[in-house]
């Protein structure tokens, strides 16, 4: 006991430890483990990439570290002056952005590229969470009508990209908070039912390619060496796994090239093929073991605030990973949504990271103000 | 606890509709309601996961057999055939740039984990030379992921068997067959020709906006230079496309179907590469540039910049240690001197101003002026001097050429406005590109007005920086000053004056020849240009150029030619004197004068006109002069028996000369 480095070594695990939330970081350990493990098979077992996503990993548990500690009340200090700089961004975006792939989403720092509709993902729930604190109790459907344009300018502008996916996930993302702060069912509904009227003329409205890739979700054989090819090798690689799979760096869908965008969005496909239904049915009970957490945390969250931000960061997660899944499967079309915590890709990882920091710092500071 | 809390909130509701139809101030209310909602959500999430499992269990038990059948068959890959490249040869059929196939060992570096030693062991198998390595790590720099590399290309049989016995000891390497590029004759005509290079991010782009990418899948080179470049498109051909069926470790089986490629269109060239050897080897060590020309077609007989460059060493991806070399150099291996080499003109300037004063009136042939060595602006005390001490005394228009005469320019130019003779000049192409077909040519300076206006235009330069002086004028009239051509520019005004004022544009190539069909096209030799100039008035100069090689400034060099030929010298300055006496020995080598030669022959019936430039070679007589002898010698004498026999069908339907 009198050893002083021993109790310094405890302090600082303390200090360390003190803010996370370990059954929320075990399961994201676990489903980040299970991404390494798929991402050597799927880049043909590259070191190098999985090094690469290692080293994002760690960057992104030190920012999930420190997200963990900054109480709630700090963040939402934050939420004005971070929504104005995504939309300014975004507008900027529009005027200078660099064109990758015949899309306007970058902008060029020197440095980097940087994707605005990345910081706006979280700008926009930390606005409407903060929004609709100020008004708690004085909610009235007129604050809505006007949470409904915060939400709409950034969804419109990236949908000019174009980015038809980042917009509607955006859009989900604030219709999230929307839902959890109250909006009346019966607005709900209308919405729903006018959405399902105005279906034909968005239709007008989509880019080509936004169009091929429906009528290919509709029907994968219309273009097999085209944009349906990719729906079509995904389900060949599921479906040919089996119930256990055809085993690690076996997967013939994967290893011959047949997969596409194997290592990003398509990166379940190769899991599914190689780990078989027993593998789904494990990773499906990993997220469901870290949105459920999630969720505990969003109930019992002190603040208006705090519960409304946990609850779309929690939506969210769960949006990403049934769109890619259900993609990756067939159920829905393809649309470019990363596996959370699988796909490669460092942005992603981070944001993420961020998010699970900050219902890390709702659950540890519940307790000060709800007393 | 926590979610005893949750779902203990979910038994306590029954509160009436929820939001909206009263204010709500009570929090306890507004944290049940909430519960309620994110319940709600927990529900569908787990509703929608059960979906995702029902999924899942229909395509991996259900139609498990069915996608498994699937992924068994699923072994055809469609493989691209790249198609042969064209070939190019001279005008004579001399083959100038040809593929042929050959082994490679090919690396993919995101397969291996040691490169180093990767490439250690197959260098006791198979002979890598510093020099692969250095290119590989440049190749690599350059590389995007999972790309395969070249290592060391152009195998011997018996380092293929050797590798291919070694093969399980290095995962990631493999041997592939492909298709390499030669230029037989290396540095020779190396500007002509251009070469070929691994395609990069640029040609990418370049492929896409012909709407090419699938035709170049399989394709990694593309010509970046020379003719390689301007006929990529006709040298490339279409690839070919074979299914093959792929056993489970990704091995061709056999071939299900196959489509052959096409090999690209061969490509006869204007050049006589034995005149281009006879040029180059003219030069010797002196920098400088030669364009010979048909002045009947508008043929590039020879097109000659030096020093030149291997294009061999470009083909596999050049080393940097070669790279540095060409490009630091101070001769500028890779300036392409005939096409972006601006030079002033000197008095090779002479002839064209000389028509000019005829045609405007400002002198006849007989009318004289009297020299004394220099010419001065009226109330001005500068001397523009002449480059013979005494001056040439009384001068005519013949005299003027022959022996080239400044003061004789001097006066002229400065009765002339420069308005009219920079639009004079303009219609024999100075200035202006010439439109030969390989790419990069540079335009030149014409001098007037309205260019010194647009030159100096700007805040940075005073407004008399912009104004036009008489001294300019002065200064340009013996092609000094502003004045700055190319040295194809001036071969094709010659050629323009030899042939009477009629132009052709200058091209590389003469034909094209598609390798499937067998048919032949001929570039079209049709006037591209034409001066009205008076045929008397044409012959006083060409009389006078005649002069030049016979009794004037060439003289020496063509003293005993069997053929008689007409030319002008021309000495530009590199380094203003200011008034000194020029003398050669005491200044710099790189700031000796250029010297310049443009003739044509035969004189009555122009076969070949040239344009030789010698960088810092002095005065033209010397130094440039004895090369386009050496040309037109090989042209028009025995040198090149056999190239004067294929030229003789070109005559009967050239019809025009």
């Amino acid at each position: 006991m009198g050893n002083p480095i021993a109790s310094v070594v405890q302090r600082g695990w303390e200090v360390l430890a003190r803010r996370i939330d370990s059954m929320l970081f075990g399961a994201a350990l676990a489903i980040v483990g299970v991404g390494l493990v798929t991402l050597f098979s799927a880049s043909d077992q590259s070191v190098a990439r999985v090094t690469s996503q290692v080293l994002s990993f760690g960057f992104a548990i030190m920012l999930m570290w420190v997200f963990a500690n900054i109480p709630p009340q700090t963040l939402a200090r934050g939420a004005v002056p971070l929504y104005i700089l995504a939309v300014a961004l975004l507008v900027a975006v529009a005027m200078f952005g660099v064109v990758v792939n015949g899309s306007r989403r970058w902008l060029n720092l020197g440095v980097a590229r940087f994707q605005p509709s990345e910081l706006m993902k979280v700008a926009l729930p930390l606005m409407l969470a903060w929004y609709f604190q100020r008004l708690e109790g004085r909610l009235r459907l007129s604050a809505f009508a006007f949470a409904a344009v915060l939400i709409a300018v950034p969804v419109y502008l990236i949908k000019r990209q174009p980015d038809l996916g980042t917009a509607l996930l955006l859009g989900a993302s604030g219709f999230y908070v929307l839902y959890l702060a109250g909006l009346s069912w019966r607005v709900i509904i209308g919405l729903l039912l006018a959405a399902a009227a105005v279906g034909p003329l968005v239709w007008t409205h989509l880019h080509g390619y936004q169009r091929t890739r429906i009528l290919t979700f509709l029907d994968p054989s219309r273009d097999p060496l085209g944009a349906g090819y990719h729906s079509m090798q995904a389900s060949i690689a599921l479906g040919s796994g089996g119930v256990v799979g055809k085993g690690w760096l076996n997967g013939t869908q994967t290893h011959l090239d047949f997969l596409p965008e194997r290592h990003t969005d398509f990166i379940f496909a190769v899991f599914g093929e190689e780990f078989g239904l027993i593998g789904n049915a494990v990773l499906l009970l990993l997220y469901l073991l870290l949105i459920g957490r999630a969720v505990v945390i969003t109930a019992n969250a002190s603040t208006m605030f705090a519960r409304l931000l946990a609850g779309a960061i929690t939506l969210m997660f769960f949006t990403y990973a049934f769109v890619n899944m259900a993609m990756v499967s067939g159920l829905l079309p393809v649309v470019g949504v990363p596996l959370p915590l699988v796909s490669y890709g460092g942005t992603a990882m981070i944001s993420l990271f961020i998010g699970l920091g900050i219902l890390m710092s709702v659950q540890a500071h519940r307790k000060l103000v709800a007393s | 606890m926590s979610r005893r809390q949750l779902f203990s909130s979910r038994r306590r509701r029954h509160d009436g509709s929820g939001f909206g139809s009263s204010e709500l101030r009570n929090p306890e209310r507004e944290l049940h309601r909430f519960r309620r909602r994110l319940s709600f959500a927990a529900v569908l999430v787990a509703l929608a996961f059960a979906g995702l499992f029902a999924r899942f269990f229909y395509l991996q038990v259900v139609q498990h057999a069915h996608f498994e059948t699937l992924a068994e068959t699923n072994r055809i890959a469609i493989v691209p055939i790249p198609p042969n490249r064209g070939v190019i040869t001279d005008r004579n059929g001399v083959v100038l740039a040809q593929s042929y196939s050959g082994y490679s060992l090919e690396l993919t570096p995101s397969r291996i984990p040691d490169l180093d030693q990767t490439i250690d062991g197959l260098s006791k198998i198979v002979d890598i030379e510093p020099r692969d390595r250095k290119r590989f790590r440049k190749l690599l720099e350059e590389s995007k992921d999972f790309e395969t590399l070249p290592l060391r290309t152009r195998l011997s049989d018996e380092e293929v068997a050797r590798f291919v016995v070694n093969r399980y000891r290095f995962p990631g390497v493999e041997i592939r067959a492909r298709l390499f590029r030669q230029y037989p004759f290396g540095a020779i005509a190396s500007h002509a020709l251009g070469y070929i290079g691994r395609i990069n991010d640029r040609d990418v782009e370049r492929i896409a906006a012909w709407d090419a990418t699938a035709n170049y899948r399989g394709t990694d080179t593309i010509g970046k230079a020379g003719v390689e470049l301007s006929y990529e498109q006709e040298l490339h051909g279409t690839t070919g496309v074979e299914e093959v069926e792929v056993d489970a470790n990704g091995r061709a089986v056999r071939t299900l179907k196959r489509t052959p490629p096409i090999a690209g269109d061969n490509l006869r060239l204007s050049i006589d590469i034995g005149m281009q050897q006879v040029a180059e080897a003219a030069f010797g060590d002196r920098r400088g540039a030669l364009v010979a020309i048909d002045p009947g077609n508008g043929d590039v007989l020879a097109l000659v910049s030096k020093p030149g460059f291997d294009p061999n060493l470009f083909v596999d991806g050049i080393d940097s240690a070669s790279w540095q070399e060409l490009n630091d150099s101070p001769d500028k291996p890779l300036l392409d001197r005939p096409l972006r080499g601006a030079y002033p003109p000197g008095s090779t300037i002479k002839p064209y101003l000389a028509l000019a004063a005829l045609q405007s009136g400002k002198r006849t042939p007989g009318q004289t002026i009297y020299d004394p060595g220099y010419f001065q602006i009226p109330g001005q005390s500068h001397k523009f001097r002449d480059d013979k001490p005494g001056g040439h005394g009384v001068v005519d228009m013949y005299k003027s050429l022959v022996e080239s005469c400044d003061t004789y320019y001097y006066t002229l130019a400065s009765e002339t406005d420069i308005d009219d003779t920079a639009r004079f000049l303009s219609r024999f192409g100075f200035g202006q590109k010439t439109g030969i077909d390989i790419e990069g040519e540079m335009t030149g300076v014409l001098p007037s007005r309205t260019w010194k206006r647009q030159r100096f235009a700007g805040k940075n330069y005073r407004d008399d920086a912009r104004k036009w002086y008489l001294g300019d004028s002065i200064s340009a009239g013996i092609g000094q000053g502003y004045n700055a051509f190319t040295p194809i520019q001036l071969a094709h005004a010659i050629a323009m004056l030899a042939n009477d004022g009629i132009g052709y544009t200058p091209h590389l190539v003469k034909s094209l020849r598609d390798t499937k069909t067998g048919t032949i096209t001929q570039i079209a030799a049709l006037p591209s240009s034409r001066i009205d100039l008076r045929p008397d008035q044409l012959a006083v100069v060409k009389n006078a150029l005649v002069g030049v090689a016979k009794e004037g400034t060439s003289a020496a060099v063509f003293k005993d030619a069997p053929y008689v030929s007409a030319g002008k010298t021309g000495t530009a300055q590199v380094f203003s004197l200011k008034g000194e006496k020029y003398s050669a020995h005491r200044l710099d080598e790189r700031l000796r004068d250029h010297a310049w030669y443009e003739a044509y022959a035969p004189a009555d019936h122009p076969r070949i006109a040239v344009a030789v430039l010698v960088e810092n070679g002095g005065f033209g007589a010397e130094a440039a002069a004895p090369i386009a002898r050496k040309v037109f010698d090989y042209y028009l004498l025995g040198g090149a028996a056999s190239a004067t026999a294929a030229l003789a069908p070109r005559n009967v339907t050239g019809g025009s000369d």
